[in-house]
């Protein structure tokens, strides 16, 4: 390891499907307890990255090292380190809110004493205690939302990653949501969050732009901004984007 | 291991909130059984019955007798002239006429022969073809008869249908329902499990869980194992009594085939499911694929021998074959696994072909 701060290392990372490439030698660093934000338009291969980091997909090649684990030889490792939501907000529609959290405490073997207390503070905390025994398809789009990044993150990982885990949710519920975050962050957990909303940008510790497989940049909101002269970071993306095309 | 048990209860949770699967489960299997064993069967009885008879002797009313008392036939009507027979049939209710030669017992006795003429209506080929059989076969029957006090040398074969004496419909339609029950809720079922999760994007969450791909797997098939097994004993429970097929030979073999049966359909059920991700396009391939070839391709109702040599090499792949042979060798005949051997070895190695194709379909699909 280079560096022992650095929860996530990529060098060179390629993914190729047959002739298109998805990611094109990325190379960057996640720092442990950062918010790290992943930014690009749709197809620009922020989903592809997050599923290779997450084990779901192998790259075609490069060097990928998460919590300390190589991708290709210690896949089971990083399993238990990691958790992950997806934007389908994935919990059973046919099992109550209850249910849910346990079965997925269940499969990162946490023992049932720990799934009665974990799952009794995270109902408390997002005000379900009376939703527990509802089926998930009865409840408001918002609740699955939040309490499927608190299921993601109920084993306590090292890092989670969220693949636009605000897609198809209001204004109000995605700044709740972020709330939400913040509060993993500051337990210690680093989150590795894709976005297409650039005003999420702004919460992040550091983002990287990705444009066409590529990263663009790679630095903190503020000194991004000042970089490329820009009031917020659409204006940066914007940028960037446009430099692409001009290219 | 903890974690794997809470993963099939999960299952089981998926499997009793939909009552519509629990109705497809414990319902088909019975409401097959009962219209296959009482609705579609061979056996024809009361068939109406049309009789001509100009000679109105002794051994014309005897014939006419044994036919009316057969219970396969009642009497429509008696027609006194030729040209009623064809209005009789156009009717619709006569199926079957029955013409007797003039002076019947006169010439029968004095020639030793006489005419008789059965005539069926072949609109229904099927049922014509039986019907006429019943009717020789009984007046036959009588000929001997009447013959053995006359004649003292005499060859009369005696037939008997081995391992289904009364030639019942039922003894072939509970094996063959067991094969396309089976076939159908272990592959459609676990296809649809699998393909489910796939589109609510579970999947995903599961496979960057620590749980391993093939405990996934296993832990989706393990519900309807026991399902599709408590099909099986509902399927021979009803055979055995309510139609009285008989369980000739030991029911711990039959049982463990079944079983056997029941892994090479959810193998082929993961297959469907490893090159779809869809529940929609797993339930079309799952029923004409499987429903299908199951019912006609099987020897369940049509017998392989008589298809074309294309259609009857699509046999040799039907894994339903193979089972129907060895729970019909089982059940009728009583036979133990040295009779049954090559059946279940092939349906072992369908088994691991399914599985294997699976596990490379999988690999594939991560990389």
């Amino acid at each position: 390891m280079t560096n022992n701060d650095n929860i996530i290392t990529v060098k060179n990372l390629v993914k190729k499907f047959g002739h298109f490439v998805a990611n094109d030698h990325l190379t960057f660093e996640v720092r442990k307890g950062e918010i790290f934000g992943f930014l690009g338009a749709n197809g620009a291969g922020k989903t592809t990255a997050i599923r290779i980091l997450c084990g779901l997909s192998y790259p075609t090649s490069g060097e990928v090292k998460v919590a300390g684990f190589d991708i290709y030889s210690q896949r089971d490792q990083i399993k238990r380190n990691i958790g992950y939501m997806s934007q389908k907000f994935s919990l059973y529609d046919d099992l109550t809110v209850y249910e849910n959290i346990r079965f997925y405490a269940g499969i990162y073997g946490l023992s049932r004493k720990e799934i009665e207390s974990r799952a009794g503070s995270l109902m408390k905390r997002l005000n379900l205690e009376d939703a527990k025994d509802k089926l998930i398809r009865d409840i408001p789009q918002g609740w699955k939302q939040k309490l499927a990044f608190s299921v993601a993150i109920i084993h306590d990982p090292k890092i989670v990653f969220l693949d636009e885990p605000t897609g198809g949710v209001d204004p109000i519920t995605r700044r709740q949501f972020w709330n939400l975050i913040y509060e993993a962050a500051r337990d210690g957990i680093t989150v590795f969050v894709t976005t297409h909303y650039m005003d999420e940008a702004e919460y992040c510790d550091r983002v990287t732009i990705m444009v066409d497989g590529k990263i663009a940049a790679l630095d903190t909101p503020p000194v991004l901004k000042k970089k490329y002269d820009a009031a917020n970071m659409n204006e940066v993306f914007l940028k960037l984007a446009r430099v692409k095309v001009e290219a | 291991m903890r974690r794997f048990a809470g993963f099939v209860i999960k299952e089981f949770y998926h499997i009793f909130r939909d009552y519509r699967t629990l109705l497809i489960l414990f319902g088909m299997p019975a409401v097959q059984l009962l219209l296959f064993g009482y609705v579609i069967t061979n056996e024809i009885k009361d068939a109406r019955i049309a009789i001509l008879d100009p000679s109105k002797d002794e051994v014309t009313r005897r014939i006419t007798e044994k036919i009316l008392s057969s219970g396969y036939f009642i009497l429509e009507k008696n027609l006194s002239s030729y040209n009623e027979i064809g209005p009789a049939f156009r009717e619709g209710k006569t199926t079957l006429v029955l013409v007797f030669g003039k002076n019947f017992a006169e010439k029968l006795g004095r020639e030793g022969k006489a005419d008789i003429q059965i005539l069926g209506d072949a609109s229904d080929p099927n049922t014509a073809n039986i019907l006429v059989n019943y009717a020789s076969g009984i007046i036959n029957n009588y000929l001997i008869s009447i013959n053995i006090e006359q004649v003292p040398l005499k060859i009369i074969p005696e037939v008997r249908m081995q391992y289904n004496p009364e030639l019942k419909g039922v003894y072939m339609f509970v094996p063959g329902i067991m094969a396309m029950l089976l076939m159908l809720i272990s592959a459609l079922m676990t296809s649809l499990s699998i393909t489910r999760e796939k589109e609510l994007g579970t999947m995903e969450l599961l496979l960057v869980s620590p749980l391993r791909p093939i405990q996934i797997i296993v832990g989706k098939v393990i519900p309807y194992v026991a399902l599709a097994f408590i099909d099986a004993c509902i399927i021979l429970g009803m055979g055995k009594f309510v139609f009285g097929v008989p369980i000739q030979g030991s029911i711990i073999l039959l049982l463990a085939e079944s079983i056997l049966y029941i892994s090479v359909a959810l193998s082929l059920g993961i297959l469907i499911s490893s090159i779809t991700s869809s529940q929609q396009v797993a339930m079309t391939l799952s029923l004409v694929a499987l429903m299908l070839p199951t019912i006609l391709l099987s020897g369940f109702i049509f017998p392989i021998e008589n298809m074309p040599w294309i259609l009857q090499w699509f046999c040799q792949i039907m894994p339903p074959k193979y089972f129907i042979i060895i729970i019909k060798s089982i059940m009728l005949k009583g036979n133990g696994l040295t009779y049954i051997w090559k059946e279940t070895g092939i349906l072992v190695l369908f088994t691991l072909a399914f599985i294997l194709l699976s596990v490379k379909k999988f690999k594939i699909r991560l990389a």
